[in-house]
């Protein structure tokens, strides 16, 4: 974790289990973001960034864990799960590469536009995936 | 255009608080994939969706929408309503297609 030690940190279980409550890690986070005073348009690039990830991490690795660390210029999220890993991170970057099955289609995701809108609206995105043992996912946003 | 006026072009049934109907609405986006939603509507205040489940509404509200249009006459299920109660998001029900919606209020100017 870059963040420093001074950040405040907030903890969130993702429910791989359950499609319909995927996203609530985001919205505590974005309600949050808006109570500290946050300019608006970085609170809507951090909240869909994390959406994205949120859901990711439910329709691909079975949920898990979800870190945000918060200063006053710098919010760190960081998302953790222990699912299959991403094979070829390249290709999984491109716009509309995906593995979703029809299923996932059928409830408004599979498009593959999820990782490369993260990369878009995040100043730094980090992707540390192994195969079989899980993905992180570690996106830096700067306030000026 | 407000969503009172959007409501009378698409005869909709409305789910939102008084003062919201007088609201200003910029720009629309018409799809039933909540991706290309997260992907191509930032700055567009408007959701056109026939996709019925909790996700439209966080979607919506990640990207500061604020009124939701549910079409093909689809009604949305309690959970939906309360979802987008709790965030201020307007949602409206029409029995238009998504396209015959769209084209009505583009015609009145919305997003245009
Ligand atoms: N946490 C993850 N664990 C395992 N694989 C992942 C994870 N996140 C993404 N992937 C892989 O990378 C691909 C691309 O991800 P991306 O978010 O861009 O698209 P998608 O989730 O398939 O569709 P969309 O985001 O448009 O709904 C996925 O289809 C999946 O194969
Ligand atoms: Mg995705």
């Amino acid at each position: 974790m870059t963040a420093d030690s001074n950040a405040l940190h907030f903890h969130y279980d993702v429910d791989g289990n359950n499609f319909t409550s995927a996203g609530e890690a985001s919205v505590q986070v974005k309600r949050m973001l808006r109570q500290m005073g946050y300019h608006p348009d970085l609170i809507r690039r951090i909240s869909v960034a994390m959406y994205e990830g949120e859901i990711n991490m439910v329709i691909h690795a079975k949920g898990g864990d979800a870190d945000v660390y918060v200063t006053p210029d710098c919010i760190t999220v960081v998302l953790k799960d222990v699912g299959p890993g991403i094979k070829d991170v390249n290709l999984a970057m491109q716009e509309g590469y995906s593995t979703a099955p029809d299923n996932i289609r059928s409830l408004g995701f599979g498009a593959g536009m999820g990782l490369p809108n993260m990369k878009r609206y995040s100043d730094e995105l980090k992707i540390d995936s192994v195969v079989g043992v899980g993905t992180t996912i570690e996106m830096t946003f700067r306030s000026a | 255009m407000t969503i009172r006026e959007i409501a009378e072009r698409i005869d909709a049934v409305v789910y939102a608080e008084p003062e919201q109907m007088d609201e200003d609405m910029n720009g629309a986006f018409g799809s039933d994939m909540m991706s290309d939603v997260l992907a191509f509507a930032e700055d567009r205040d408007v959701l056109l969706t026939g996709l019925l489940n909790p996700q439209i509404v966080r979607t919506a509200h990640m990207l500061d929408m604020s009124c939701i249009i549910i079409v093909r006459g689809k009604t949305a299920t309690e959970e939906i309503k309360r979802l987008a109660a709790d965030n201020q998001i307007a949602l409206l029900e029409t029995k238009l297609t998504m396209y015959e919606a769209s084209g009505k209020l583009y015609e009145g100017g919305l997003g245009r």
